[in-house]
């Protein structure tokens, strides 16, 4: 292999990342751009090229608009307050499940899995009446005391949703990929299933961790639905009820495009970030290599 | 949750010292709204909250407000969960069905509170008052002189509208001249409650209407011969090119009249304000066609009433009496662009009173506006009034759709005992 | 596996997997039982009547079909007449399906599709709900033509993403951006795009094709709805997948390609015979969560076309929730909750029990 060949390979190789780059960016950048012009430019110029250019009248006003429109920051809080707390929870109780399932000799067990796994098939929206009234009956005690029913409260956006049948299936996948033998020898020590469960086997958990994070980071960001039927306060409100804000009888696209922008930046970031977690768990544990 | 608790301790505390113990002797009372995300109108039912408050020592107003998109879910989430507000506002049409699932009261004002106002603004459901607003909301073929001179069309008043050969006429000239993408627009990027409120004074004036509330049945009514004719022409208008379709997306239904692209637009007096400021002297608000049985617009906005659940009627009734006041109509018709309820309100406000820009609105509304059918059962027709407006503009056949519609409200109507 | 008695297993593991479970117990399966039970009564949203039993009728509401042979329009000499194409006219469906006392097994039925049959009539098969019918089909659709594109443009991406260049994390990132940003959104950035006046998708395709291509209304045609949902979909979603292949190659060990370097394996033999056995559980992950997503279809719906125009775009789920909020028919809407749910139990123990271990 010449060099100059490896050469007109690498820029092909590149050329193909770039073109694909493009097509997946393009609605993004339409989105971003749109968000620094004035409403009647933005749909003039969402026919033509100009679209994705700063082209025109470029300022930043849609964003101090949209702010004033809503209480952007308060509703950014509560998503990430819920969001963090609900993965967090997840991977936890999660992972723990799937170990179970996955490295214990259990009675019953095949059937409780396979009872979780159905749940897969069940889409949230066609229980969401019924949990309501769930969740309605449900007793709380909280600082200001005892009382009935979780309405309007961060809970009753954390709780329902921690354990979910991907997420533990995400950790049974992997954990079926793990050497037995490792767990074998940890027993061989004496360790206890939870000792094993968090000395030898989380640990190499960075790649799934990651990917389960992620996803449930998105389910639990772009939460609409359930926000809707359950918060009545300002105080609770996530940032995909905060959209709805925006939709007025004469809807301010370029605040909308501002809005979407900047809720848009903590998932990103998030990903950004673990991400680099993701790569760097791989090459320093070399699962199985 | 808790930080927030310990959050919420600490503001409540500050607020209680802060406010002093004559505060403290105020009931409070909920009040939900739908006006989340428009900071105009915040200010205006702020001030008016704040006015309440100081004006008396029993109540004191705590506002929550919704995203008006998501309004009804959210109250009717809450009524599921027995979480209901003092006070609520609803949408007109709306309005019966939370009366007969028990979600309202009837209103306990003074005799007297609500002469004089439009009929459009009172909430009347089995005989009672259950809701009124301090606004309505009409609509019009918005136009332009210039255009309509060119093109030798007749300028069409209150008391000789066009009927429905003259407006057809009138769309043919339009889309022959070529200067325009359609030379009518109806608005279908605006689904949901907009197509019965916005068409289904059509169907009316064809002699039609969606259902006959005092049976109730659709049968006859949305699919007999007047419904047959009205959705005869209603396709023909999209055959035709002569409105956009269904995929028109909510830009160009924003956009489209003023930059030209629109000969005329059938439009909503909360919209005109842009127009407004495009054409000047030139824009022209015009009544309604005559498709034969009179020329019809739909009546009633938002407008407020008493949960069911409430143990403060007495306060939610005297916050609603005091809502009612000329000063807070003309103010949300100022801030809004709303029709005040009442002549004297329209008359000391910025938009309606004599001589101002939308003064025209007002007659509109007093001469054309009609109630959409009064019953619990309206959630659902509208909804399949809605989806039979969008098949037939799609190419469905008319009778089909129309019979299908009828079916689906009867059913409805059926499975809930007439609504009873 | 060495272990200790088994009665302490059982307590372990117990113990370990209850948490989770004992929330899935309460938060998932109590409302789905809950709405199986709603499914079985004429229960309204909002109402003050008392809420009855009513068996299997919405059941029967939803899934009711029948056949009916439609006849040309004779004239009194018994010759059918024809119009001026020689086509034969027939009488009008609804004069059988409304209100005819000879037909009451038809009552309210609509005309769902029909075919030519024998002599000029024409079979036609009726629905007791059409749009029902119509969702069933779209969802079923929809599954399967996105749900084997999606993995498969996902998994050639992760390959893609896979190497080793320099500044290859720049494009994973904006591999997976259509992700992070929540589908709502997307789908309402694109309705601009698929706009049929002057939306860029529109203007993009006359560019390149030097003005021949005329613009297509693509949400608003029947023919392009569903297709340009799908497509819609697949870009938005399959960055998602991307990151889950990618997982699963990061976990095949280097060695193998460098033992495979060495014998002198070309790219399609590494990829045959390391990579994809490799992939087994991730493939399995992949294919189940597309299936799941594909049939929980709802937002771009939503937010796009509602269903229209013609039902080209109806799904289960849009219907469920239309039904079950909008008409505050949660019986009905709850009924097809659970049909959705027997449909795909039904196709995933299927798909079990052919990709089941042979060994």
């Amino acid at each position: 292999m010449t060099d100059r060949h490896s050469i007109a390979s690498l820029i092909l190789r590149y050329l193909l990342l770039v073109w694909i780059a493009l097509i997946f960016l393009f609605p993004l950048v339409f989105m971003v751009v749109s968000s620094l012009k004035p409403d009647l430019q933005l749909l003039r110029d969402s026919a033509s090229v100009r679209a994705f250019l700063p082209v025109g009248d470029i300022s930043i006003d849609n964003y101090g608009l949209a702010a004033e429109r809503a209480p952007i920051a308060r509703f950014v809080f509560n998503s990430l307050f819920v969001t963090a707390t609900t993965v967090v929870l997840s991977l936890i109780l999660c992972s723990m499940a799937a170990f179970s399932f996955v490295f214990l000799q259990w009675r019953g067990r095949g059937v409780v899995l396979a009872i979780i796994l159905a749940t897969f098939i069940v889409p949230f929206e066609t229980i969401a009446i019924p949990l309501l009234l769930v969740v309605n009956n449900l007793p709380w005690i909280g600082i200001d005391g005892f009382r009935i029913g979780w309405i309007n409260s961060y809970q009753v956006q954390i709780i329902p949703w921690i354990a979910d049948a991907l997420t533990i299936f995400l950790f049974v996948q992997f954990f079926k990929d793990l050497p037995k033998d490792l767990i074998e020898a940890a027993r061989v020590d004496g360790a206890s299933w939870f000792q094993i469960y968090r000395r030898v086997v989380m640990p190499l958990c960075g790649p799934v961790l990651a990917t389960a994070a992620i996803l449930k980071f998105l389910v639990m960001y772009n939460q609409y639905i359930w926000p809707l039927m359950v918060t009545q306060s300002e105080d609770y409100r996530p940032v995909m009820v905060g959209l709805q804000y925006f939709f007025q009888l004469n809807t301010a696209w370029g605040e909308v495009m501002a809005y979407l922008s900047l809720i848009t930046v903590p998932v990103l970031a998030f990903y950004l970030v673990l991400q680099r977690a993701f790569i760097s768990s791989i090459a320093s544990t070399g699962i199985k290599g | 949750m808790t930080l927030n608790g310990a959050l919420k301790t600490t503001l409540s505390v500050l607020a209680l010292s802060a406010v002093g113990v004559a505060a403290q002797a105020q009931t409070p009372l909920s009040l939900w709204y739908h006006g989340a995300g428009n900071p105009v109108e915040r200010d205006v039912l702020i001030g008016l909250i704040e006015d309440f408050n100081t004006s008396q020592s029993d109540w004191v107003i705590e506002l929550a407000e919704f995203p008006q998109a998501s309004y009804n879910e959210s109250v009717v989430a809450a009524g599921l969960a027995g979480n209901l507000p003092d006070i609520v506002d609803v949408d007109g049409p709306i309005m019966p069905n939370w009366a007969w699932a028990g979600y309202l009261q009837p209103l306990d004002l003074p005799d007297g509170t609500t002469d004089g106002f439009l009929p459009g603004t009172l909430g009347y459901w089995n005989g009672e008052l259950y809701t009124v607003g301090l606004w309505d909301a009409a609509v019009a073929v918005l136009a332009r002189r210039s255009v309509l001179d060119e093109h030798g069309i007749r300028i069409p008043t209150l008391d000789e509208p066009w009927d429905l050969e003259e407006f057809d006429a009138a769309l043919t000239t339009l889309q022959a001249s070529g200067d325009f993408d359609y030379p009518f627009d109806v608005g279908m990027a605006w689904t949901g409650e907009w197509y019965p409120y916005a068409f289904g004074p059509f169907l009316q004036s064809f002699g039609g209407d969606i259902l006959d509330a005092s049976v109730p049945t659709a049968e006859g009514v949305l699919n007999g011969d007047a419904g047959l004719d009205f959705g005869d022409w209603w396709q023909s208008l999209f055959d035709r090119d002569m409105v956009p379709g269904v995929s028109q997306d909510a830009a160009d239904r924003e956009t489209g009249f003023v930059d030209g692209n629109y000969a005329m637009q059938w439009n909503g007096n909360w919209a005109v304000l842009s127009a407004l400021e495009t054409f000047g002297d030139d824009l022209l608000i015009l009544p309604a066609p005559d498709f034969g049985n009179g020329p019809t617009i739909g009546a009633a906005s938002w407008q407020f009433g008493v949960s069911s659940t409430t143990e403060h009627a007495d306060g939610a009734n005297q916050f609603i009496e005091f809502m009612l006041q000329d000063e807070y109509l003309a103010a949300f018709s100022d801030a809004l662009g709303l029709i005040p309820a009442t002549a004297s309100a329209a008359a000391i406000s910025e938009y309606y009173s004599e001589g101002g820009p939308l003064e025209v609105f007002y007659g509109l509304s007093e001469a054309q506006a009609r109630l959409r059918a009064v019953t619990p059962g309206y959630l659902v027709a509208a909804l399949e009034f809605e989806k039979a407006m969008s098949d037939i503009a799609s190419g469905a056949d008319v009778a089909d759709t129309l019979d299908a519609a009828t079916d689906a409200i009867n059913d409805d109507l059926e499975r809930n005992n007439g609504y009873q | 596996m060495a272990a200790g008695p088994r009665g302490k297993q059982t307590l372990t593991g117990w113990a370990m997997a209850s948490p989770a479970f004992l929330l899935m117990l309460l938060f998932l399966i109590t409302p789905f039982f809950l709405a199986f039970g709603l499914s079985l009564t004429n229960q309204r949203l909002i109402s003050p009547n008392p809420a009855e039993y009513v068996g299997a009728r919405n059941f029967e509401n939803l899934l009711g079909l029948s056949f009916f042979v439609l006849e040309p329009e004779r004239d009194e000499a018994g010759e059918v007449i024809r119009d001026d194409d020689g086509a034969p006219e027939y009488p009008r469906l609804r004069t059988f399906t409304r209100n005819n006392p000879d037909y009451p097994h038809l009552d309210g039925m609509r005309e769902w599709m029909s075919i030519g049959w024998t002599d000029d009539s024409r079979l036609v098969l009726l629905a007791s709900d059409v749009v029902f019918m119509k969702a069933l089909t779209n969802t079923i659709l929809f599954v399967i033509v996105v749900a084997p594109m999606q993995a498969g443009i996902a998994l050639l991406l992760a390959l893609l993403i896979n190497q080793k260049l320099r500044g290859i994390t720049v494009f994973r990132v904006i591999y997976f951006m259509p992700v992070v940003v929540s589908i709502v959104v997307v789908a309402f950035l694109w309705r601009f795009i698929y706009d049929g006046q002057n939306g860029l998708l529109n203007s993009m395709l006359g560019f390149l094709s030097f003005g021949v291509f005329q613009p297509v209304d693509w949400l608003g045609n029947p023919n392009t709805a569903l297709a340009s949902i799908m497509a819609m979909s697949i870009w938005q979603g399959v960055g998602f997948h991307m990151i889950i292949w990618l997982a699963g190659l990061q976990t095949i060990p280097v060695s193998l390609y460098e033992a495979a370097d060495i014998e002198g394996a070309n790219r399609w033999q590494k990829f045959r015979y390391i990579t994809w056995p490799g992939l087994r559980n991730t493939a399995v992950l992949v294919l189940v969560i597309i299936t799941m997503q594909c049939f929980a279809l709802f937002p771009q719906v939503d937010v796009m076309t509602r269903g229209g125009p013609l039902d080209s775009t109806q799904t289960m789920v849009f219907q469920a929730v239309q039904r079950g909020y909008e008409r505050q028919d949660i019986a009905g809407g709850s009924a097809i909750s659970v049909l959705l749910f027997v449909f795909v139990l039904a196709i995933s123990l299927t798909q079990r029990w052919l990709t089941r271990d042979k060994d």
